[in-house]
């Protein structure tokens, strides 16, 4: 089983059903992965905020989400977090490809990863942070408490999780 | 007719049906109107009315109606093609299209001039897109009820607001009694 499958098993086996993403290049093979499982709904976003609105919809409805972004929607995303995830109390587990750490290519990227741990404290999201792929063990305990606690919960992963760029 | 009367007069077929609503004075109104469990009201979060009721429908049977207006759908224009390529027989989407942003002191937008929400919504790919009069409302939606498909109303109607007061319900409970609704058989 490789590192996508897992990533995808594990969502399944929280209770997640419903999953949309915004592609970058690492999260590639595990969108890949949420896209062919049958016990997922797979339904690509044009923007992370409307993926948000979304993922809202569906838990309202009975069915647990999630959404995989780019650690730059973070920007597109801070208003929709506070007003509508946070303030009606909404669980989202947020798997997030951290571009822009050592390694990084684009130096554009380094910008938004920056300010990626600081606007996450700032909102009071619980935040854990991928280094290795063996991280992905914490990866079921993440989500139950995501469901818990009823928050967004960001999971940050660098691109030496996913084998580096 | 401006926002308000449509409101009024749709609302004995809103009050059965889940309905998810545009944030701001559309919400005050639909509130004042009928509040109903089966209504979710938007506080805050410009542009999402759209995905939200379409994350609902998606993942359950019973019709979704989503109230949502010409300025929130073109803050979130992406919505167009995700509803149309993610067809669920169980939404509508009443866009009350009156050329302006009422809740912040009725500035015109670009639908009242060059710009066609249905155009743009067929250009997106919906199926089943109806551009009707404000008088029509009560039927076209119905109809869209009745027809078993994603249907995306354009509504064109004057510009206006009725004076309702502020919705002061915690949001959690406006939450919590909603998806009670969603789920109750």
């Amino acid at each position: 089983m490789n590192i996508h499958q897992r990533i995808t098993g594990d969502l399944v086996a929280a209770g997640i059903g419903f999953v949309t993403t915004v592609p970058c290049k690492q999260l590639a093979g595990v969108i890949e992965e949420v896209d062919r499982h049958p016990k997922i709904l797979h339904v690509p976003s044009n923007k992370e905020d409307e993926g948000m609105g979304l993922c809202a919809g569906a838990w309202m409805g009975g069915r647990r989400s999630a959404i995989i972004m780019q650690n730059t929607a973070l920007g597109v995303t801070i208003n929709t977090l506070a007003t509508l995830i946070q303030f009606y109390r909404m669980p989202l587990p947020m798997l997030i490809s951290y571009r822009g750490e050592p390694g990084e290519p684009v130096a554009c990227q380094v910008e938004m990863a920056v300010h990626t741990k600081a606007l996450l404290a700032q909102l009071h999201i619980p935040a854990y942070h991928f280094h290795r792929q063996e991280d992905v063990e914490e990866l079921p305990k993440i989500l139950d408490y995501t469901f818990m606690c009823s928050k967004p919960v960001a999971i940050l992963t660098d691109a030496s999780f996913w084998g580096g760029y | 007719m401006i926002r308000s009367e449509i409101l009024q007069e749709i609302a004995p077929i809103l009050r059965n049906q889940l309905v998810i609503c545009n944030i701001g004075i559309p919400s005050q109104e639909l509130h004042a109107i009928d509040d109903q469990p089966t209504n979710f009201y938007m506080l805050g979060t410009m542009g999402l009315a759209s995905s939200i009721g379409l994350g609902l429908a998606l993942v359950q049977p019973k019709p979704v109606v989503v109230i949502d207006g010409d300025g929130s759908i073109l803050t979130n224009l992406g919505t167009l093609p995700t509803i149309a390529n993610n067809p669920a027989p169980n939404y509508i989407l009443l866009v009350i299209d009156n050329g302006s942003y009422g809740s912040t002191g009725d500035q015109p937008t670009y639908t009242g001039r060059k710009t066609s929400l249905a155009g743009m919504a067929k250009a997106a790919g919906c199926e089943r897109v109806v551009e009707c009069r404000a008088e029509d409302t009560g039927t076209v939606l119905q109809e869209a009820l009745q027809a078993g498909k994603a249907t995306v109303i354009i509504c064109k109607c004057e510009s206006g607001n009725a004076k309702m007061p502020v919705i002061t319900m915690d949001p959690v409970t406006i939450r919590d009694r909603f998806m009670q609704a969603v789920a109750a058989d």
